[in-house]
């Protein structure tokens, strides 16, 4: 008797549970997105992958998205030991490159709806000879500042268009004391140089030409062009508010959809968690430009892209995904839930959000550039991309010159790249 | 005691069954601690003689220790990191164990009223989870949200606050404290116990030569816990050589403002497992975790060698 319960609870905590996943599996092919954009869980599970699965029956795909510091490491540990997902999110430029070249994404050029994409926007996720492209590229994020446009209408101010009306600006708000005039902290370093360098930055370097021309060996971060932005962030240091040395990032997005902060040094990706918490109407405006007059250079960063994993399980039924996400249903469906990610489709993309328009307007009078750190120069170690954070945080903080931030990502860059004469 | 003894019984000796028992049970406790302590720590000194060489792994020697001191970037990291540590480590000896000890002092004294409510509340902390206290803390002591500034202004005293946790010459302060404020309740803890330990015969010898009072802690309590003492210096050295948590919840990974938090922990952390854009390495991760393993290795030798062996023990 008790051998035959054993037997039978041997078979039903062992054997059924198997034999159920199997037949799950016989069923369904089940795909995974390893991605780092937490934020965006609920838009893939509730928009996305319903879309998907709607249209193809049979492919179960899960979206797993891991903290952004630790997804690189992570996703490069599992692809390493063949535990990742057939589906692999890609971080632009020399990162997703440094994959490819290990083999572990596979080559996407004959993928269909890959010639739906320009050359500028596959641009980050092609090998340097300009040959295979092997991510879909999805999004693109820019640059600017968002501000409350309730309190711009109670101090009965306007949008600056150059540095000092910027500035201006900012003494204004401050004096009044209603609002803080700016809400940035430094305490998690990164904001410091992604919404801050990154951000205003380009106006003084030129965008494109002053970032090639660092590729190229031809100017350097101590050249004046590169050492202005740290001058003018630490000019940022009185309009930031008590404390700003411990505001975290999560405290900076309170502080300003609080409606406590009057402007927010921006990516477009806050559009849509912005939209959601905050209760007064914003508007954005592009960086300043130094005078009237001058040609405004915005950061429009290929920020976000989808690979296919080399050593994947599915290969056929994430290519079918893959061909989704580069047709042009996909790019309307994702602009418009996750306003501030544009599409890098050719296609043109009608979104619905007036913001997420206005960020894109600027496309048309302004010259586009990428984020510095991100292509060529971000390759070595020291990192590029952590050391202006680290440098751009202690310029604004106070603890370091213009000219010594400058002179030490120079150095970092120094002892590893060479510029190919 | 093998089995062919027992053939004869005529000469067999009394017989002593082999106690498989003792492995038996020794077997569990062996086996995990093996699988999960002894074979990485092994595995992690193998690794740092190893490096990627042309894609490869390769037997590099000591090559990597070398990179490690010489590189001017690694090594200025590194010797930031051990110096922060030390500071560290000094805090915890200089606050947290002479806090412990005297609140113990204070809780044996036997008129004492609550002392169970107060003994409990100073050791709860402990018992969190170091994110909570990370995160409530990261909260008390925020310049936007945080009862620190809005309570020192009550007092008036709004003036003392600052951003702590932001600036690069308080930040590491700041965090040793609240690293203090958590484990303080374990000196205080094991010196209590120490000093319960102590017979009342002894204490009351000393009252009859008039010794009473704080000369009566000074003079026949201290030099009985300290052997207490020791142990719990030991355990302050080895813990915080080996921190790691609470820097990075409340500081996070870069261990910020510039590095002035960052600690052999967070350090390793960063360069074995990378960091956003930055790759991880582990044949370098693995020559700082043998570096550390080889500092607690030399401070721990040198208090069981030098220090324990000096110090006087007493047999009631």
């Amino acid at each position: 008797m008790t051998r035959m319960l054993k037997g039978l609870m041997l078979a039903t905590t062992v054997l059924v549970p198997a034999a159920l996943a199997g037949t799950v599996q016989a069923a369904d092919t089940a795909l995974t997105i390893e991605s780092w954009r937490n934020d965006d869980l609920s838009i893939w599970q509730e928009k996305l992958i319903p879309a998907f699965e709607a249209k193809n029956p049979g492919i179960k795909v899960t979206f797993a998205p891991m903290a952004p510091t630790e997804y690189n490491s992570a996703v490069n540990a599992k692809l390493e030991a063949g535990t990742a997902g057939d589906l692999i999110t890609c971080r632009p430029f020399d990162l997703s490159l440094a994959m490819f070249e290990k083999g572990q994404l596979a080559p996407l050029n004959d993928l269909d709806g890959i010639g739906n994409f320009s050359d500028t926007a596959k641009s980050a996720w092609t090998t340097d000879d300009g040959k295979t492209t092997f991510c879909v590229p999805m999004a693109s994020v820019i640059h600017g500042f968002i501000y409350n446009k309730k309190a711009f209408e109670e101090l009965k101010v306007e949008v600056p268009k150059t540095e000092d009306e910027f500035f201006a600006l900012l003494e204004k708000i401050k004096t009044d004391g209603n609002y803080i005039p700016m809400a940035m902290g430094t305490k998690d370093q990164w904001e410091a140089a992604t919404m801050g360098y990154y951000n205003i930055g380009p106006n003084d370097w030129k965008g494109e030409e002053g970032r090639k021309a660092l590729i190229a060996g031809t100017q350097k971060l101590t050249d004046a062009d590169w050492v202005e932005p740290y001058k003018t962030l630490a000019k940022w240091k009185p309009y930031l508010g008590d404390g700003f040395e411990a505001q975290t990032y999560p405290d900076s997005q309170n502080l300003f959809t609080l409606g406590r902060a009057a402007i927010y040094p921006a990516g477009s990706w806050e559009i849509a968690p912005f939209k959601a918490q905050a209760d007064f109407e914003m508007g954005a405006f592009p960086p300043p430009v130094k005078k009237a007059g001058d040609t405004c250079y915005i950061s429009d960063h290929n920020d976000i892209g989808i690979g296919l994993n080399a050593k994947g399980k599915n290969p056929e039924a994430a290519k079918k995904f893959l061909a989704w996400v580069a047709s042009p249903e996909f790019a309307t469906l994702y602009a418009n839930s996750l306003p501030g990610f544009f599409s890098l489709n050719s296609t043109a993309v009608k979104m619905e959000d007036p913001l997420a328009q206005e960020f894109v307007s600027w496309r048309q009078n302004c010259k586009p550039t990428i984020r510095p750190s991100a292509a060529i120069v971000g390759r070595g170690k020291p990192n590029l991309d952590l050391e202006m954070w680290r440098v751009s945080a202690n310029v604004i903080n106070g603890t370091q010159t213009p000219e010594q931030a400058a002179e030490e990502t120079q150095k970092g860059l120094d002892s590893w790249y060479k510029p190919a004469k | 005691m093998s089995d062919t003894d027992t053939a004869d019984p005529a000469i067999a000796p009394i017989k002593r069954p082999t106690r498989w028992h003792i492995a038996v049970f020794l077997a569990p406790a062996v086996l995990v601690y093996t699988a999960i302590m002894i074979l990485p720590l092994i595995e992690t000194l193998r690794l740092s003689l190893y490096n990627l060489v042309d894609g490869q792994t390769a037997f590099v020697g000591l090559s990597n220790f070398v990179t490690l001191f010489s590189d001017p970037r690694l090594s200025a990291s590194f010797w930031n990191a051990l110096g922060n540590n030390l500071i560290f480590f000094v805090i915890h000896m200089l606050v947290q164990n002479p806090v412990g000890i005297a609140l113990a002092a204070m809780l044996s004294i036997p008129k004492l009223r609550f002392a169970t409510f107060y003994r409990t509340a100073i050791f709860v902390p402990t018992l969190l989870s170091f994110v909570i206290v990370g995160f409530i803390w990261k909260l008390i002591l925020s310049p936007i949200w945080g009862i620190a500034p809005g309570m020192l202004d009550m007092v008036g005293l709004k003036w003392l606050f600052a951003p702590w946790l932001g600036r690069p010459d308080s930040a590491l302060i700041a965090v040793s404290l609240i690293s203090v404020w958590q484990y303080v309740g374990i000196p205080m803890m094991l010196i209590y116990a120490a000093l319960l330990n102590i017979p009342e015969e002894v204490l009351e010898a000393a009252e009859c030569d008039g010794i009473t009072g704080w000369s009566q802690f000074w003079k026949i309590k201290l030099p009985l816990i300290l052997p207490s003492i020791g142990i719990i210096s030991i355990l302050t050295f080895v813990g915080n050589f080996n921190a790691f948590d609470l820097i990075y919840t409340v500081q996070g990974a870069l261990a910020g403002p510039d590095g002035s938090t960052d600690i052999l922990g967070t350090l390793l952390y960063r360069t074995f497992f990378g960091f956003q854009n930055q790759m991880g390495d582990r044949s370098m991760g693995a020559t700082i975790a043998t570096v550390m393993f080889l500092i607690i290795l030399a401070g721990v030798s040198l208090y069981l060698f030098v220090i324990q062996r000096r110090m006087r023990r007493y047999q009631f």
